[in-house]
């Protein structure tokens, strides 16, 4: 009997307070997880020297964090969604339907893509043909469509070291995976001239397919998980060859050996120069809405993109992330609080 | 032992056979099946017991760590020029002064000590030696002035984090080798900590921090905690208890003692045995859409967490209290309504207390299994980085969290190989918890245990 006691005023205790709840004081973020360390660095700095609470920033992916950006405004739905891709038309149309209308979106920086592999094994100096004629399904071999059949990097280009060819690359689920496709592989393709000879053989729309089929015989693994399992996988198969962030290799410069790409090696300075051919723009996409509603929203974005943090000199830039050499119109858009047009 | 005394006796002849059983052909091959089954057994259990050895020591070996912290003191000179332009000591413009210029302070605290003490190491470039000292330290140094503004122009003693690589060095996860290729530390930053540690300046000491601070981020794994993560799953487990216990109990009852057999009953019997069975994260779906989308519940709260752990967990209770209800005798039911008794009152009197270790167990056990889940929380927003403690209950329900589970998935996927350390150090502190609950159940169990 005590027990029923107990347990029905608890259970009022609970009700009455979900009447008392107030209004959310934090920010909520969620999104990329190759955004999340920044998010993460710029919310505790946020947190630490302003009145405000530490923002809570979920990960999840650009895709499943614009989505859930695109459920709707009010105070249970998110402030922030966090992508490494730009955001796409048709997410910005369900983003419309659901009344989000105002969207600003802010570009952080920029993130380059490296491919490394086991600190002990052979140096690489690749070129983007080469990871074309080494992953893609179907390749050119003299001016004729034949499935790919390499087995070692020295079959593909005579100064790469005789070593089994193996890939980590990102699964599709990451937007690293498509700027791996869009700069590694159609470039590549572009580069061998074999999308030419697609184009000629099997007619310009099969020509785009071909060059981005990648081969299924287990020489290309996708990773579904993060950089870590990437890690685990090279460290298990050294003989593998997997892709990173640039911040991620720069925490692991100790088990990882890093591959040039078309000559040059990936730094922050390379990329912020613009040499080194694969990188991407970092982004985060704010609801105007929100701001004024969400205590500090406005000053959390102006926080992030800061001198101080998103500069050259400050912390961002220290874990990894090539600053936007625009930041100065950056943080005038975020002043103005201007917002995409389409 | 006597095998050793019987070969050292002298007696070469042969043994005299102890018995005169002579076993038949068929007896022999029913005892060596006998016998081949027993060997199977002990090794199912052997290979068990490899595979326990094996998790436990290594998430041991490499959890450990976490546990303890390399902490650097030095004398810091608090600046009144830096920290107070004004001189008035006004707490609004002392908070005016960000972590950035406590930074440097500190930075030059370091610098001068490491005159002061002499010390001179080949390589040792600044930035080797201003890294020493964990970011975090900036953030702690300015929340204790903002405590206590006299400190300012004053030169006070700070215990400071050391940064993940050195911490790492003197737990063995970065050597002088592994130094040398890695961007973010060098050797001679190494020799400069060990030239500290021999000034008596730096140590090793056990790290009670790790159970009380919240998360931090990428860049400062030496300060991350599971203090958040302990505290939301300890809210969530309220939530649970608070909830499913009654519910569960009560539906058990009724479904056990009072509803009649047909057919709707049969229906609920069965669904309750599938609804065990559903993935937790079918549960997490219908949280995100029943409690945050309809009910309009906050995002990343443990009430919510709760609420959708108490759906996952029901079944489970209820299938455990109906069984310690089954397993009390009818005699006891017919005795107490012979002497006059309501249905009622056999039920609360006498059944529900014998039945009462069963349920006990089945709900620890139930909430054990809550503690450990991470799949549904990841769609209620759970799966965060938090770095405000919630507020005591009930108004902490609503505030965001983290839980146990989520905090070693968080720490698993982060570059710094440090926070692999913290990921482990995280799953001691689950296993512990989940221990003290198995104990728990068990002590229970023997203590109010009756048989017939």
């Amino acid at each position: 009997m005590k027990c029923a006691k107990l347990a029905v005023s608890a259970l009022a205790m609970l009700a009455a307070s979900a009447t008392v709840a107030s209004a959310r004081d934090q920010i909520q973020v969620a999104g990329s997880s190759t955004v999340l360390p920044y998010a993460t660095i710029v919310a505790e700095a946020f947190g630490e020297n302003t009145d405000f609470p530490t923002p809570v920033v979920e990960s999840g992916g650009s895709s499943a964090g614009l989505k859930k950006f695109c459920e709707g405004v009010g105070e249970n739905t998110i402030d922030i969604a966090n992508a490494s891709r730009p955001i796409k038309a048709s997410e910005i149309e369900a983003c419309q339907a659901a009344g989000v209308t105002d969207i600003m979106e802010v570009r952080i920086g920029y993130d380059g893509i490296v491919f490394a592999s086991d600190i002990a094994g052979n140096d690489f100096q690749f070129t983007p043909a080469d990871w074309f004629n080494a992953l893609a399904a179907k390749v050119v071999k003299d001016g004729k469509v034949v499935d790919n059949t390499a087995t070692k990097w020295n079959e593909i280009r005579a100064d790469l070291p005789d070593q089994e060819i193996l890939a980590f690359i990102p699964g599709t689920k990451h937007g690293t995976r498509e700027v791996f496709e869009e700069k590694v592989i159609a470039e590549g393709c572009k580069e061998s001239g074999a999308a030419d000879v697609f184009k000629s053989e099997l007619g310009e729309d099969a020509a785009g397919e071909a060059c981005m089929a990648l081969r299924t015989d287990g020489k290309s693994v996708d990773i579904d998980g993060d950089y870590t399992e990437t890690l685990a996988r090279i460290q298990s198969a050294k003989n593998g060859i997997g892709v990173f962030g640039l911040s991620f290799y720069e925490n692991n410069t100790d088990k990882l050996k890093v591959a040039t790409m078309a000559g040059v090696t990936p730094s922050t300075e390379t990329i912020a120069k613009g040499e080194y051919p694969v990188s991407r723009p970092l982004f985060f996409y704010v609801k105007k809405a929100h701001i004024g509603e969400i205590q500090g929203l406005k000053e959390f974005v102006e926080f992030f993109v800061s001198d101080d943090l998103a500069g050259p000199e400050g912390p961002l830039a220290a874990y990894g992330l090539v600053a936007d050499p625009e930041l100065a119109a950056t943080q005038e858009a975020v002043a103005g609080e201007a917002v995409l047009t389409n | 032992m006597t095998d050793a005394t019987l070969s050292a006796a002298p007696a070469a002849a042969p043994k005299p056979r102890a018995s005169l059983l002579i076993a038949d052909e068929r007896t022999r091959k029913r005892n060596a099946a006998e016998s081949r089954f027993r060997a199977y057994g002990l090794s199912a259990i052997g290979i068990a017991l490899i595979a326990l050895v094996v998790l436990l020591s290594s998430v041991l070996t490499d959890g450990i760590g976490a546990f303890r912290q390399t902490y650097l003191t030095l004398p810091v000179a608090l600046d009144s020029a830096r920290l107070d332009k004004n001189g008035n000591r006004d707490p609004e413009d002392i908070k005016k002064a960000t972590t950035l210029t406590y930074g440097k302070l500190l930075d030059q605290a370091v610098q001068n000590t490491v005159a002061q003490q002499g010390i001179a190491i080949a390589g040792l470039t600044e930035k080797d030696v201003s890294d020493l000292v964990s970011k975090e330290a900036s953030a702690q140094l300015r929340n204790r002035v903002i405590a206590n503004p006299e400190l300012i122009g004053q030169t006070v003693d700070a215990r400071v984090l050391v940064n993940g690589r050195v911490d790492g060095y003197y737990k063995g996860r970065v050597s002088m080798d592994s130094a040398a290729r890695d961007s973010n530390t060098s050797p001679a930053q190494l020799q400069l900590a060990d030239a500290l540690k021999d000034k008596g300046l730096l140590a090793t000491q056990w790290n009670w921090s790790f159970l009380t601070n919240p998360d931090a981020s990428d860049q400062r794994p030496e300060a991350a905690g599971v203090g958040v993560a302990i505290l939301g799953s300890l809210y969530m487990m309220l939530v649970v208890l608070v909830l499913a216990v009654p519910i569960g109990v009560a539906a058990s009852i009724y479904l056990e003692e009072f509803a009649p057999k047909n057919r709707l009953t049969d229906i609920i019997e069965v669904n309750i045995s599938n609804l065990a069975a559903v993935p937790s994260i079918v549960f997490g779906i219908l949280g995100l859409a029943a409690f945050i989308n309809f009910a309009g519940l906050p995002q990343s709260a443990p009430i919510v967490g709760g609420l959708v752990l108490t759906l996952m967990t029901l079944p489970t209770i209820i299938i455990a209290t109906r069984a310690a209800l089954k397993a009390v005798p009818p005699s006891i039911r017919d005795a107490a309504l012979g002497v006059g008794a309501s249905k009622m009152q056999s039920v609360f009197h006498h059944v529900l207390p014998l039945a009462m270790p069963g349920i006990l167990t089945g709900t620890i056990i139930g909430l054990a299994q809550a503690l450990g889940e991470t799949a549904p929380l990841l769609l209620i927003g759970m799966v965060a980085f938090v770095k405000n403690f919630p507020a005591a209950p009930p108004e902490g329900l609503f505030d965001p969290a983290s839980a146990l589970p989520v905090q070693v998935y968080n720490w698993t996927q982060r570059a710094d190989p440090a926070f692999f350390e913290r990921a482990s150090g995280a799953i001691i502190v689950l296993l512990v918890f989940l221990l003290c609950m198995n104990i728990l159940a068990i002590f229970l169990r023997r203590k109010f245990e009756r048989r017939w």
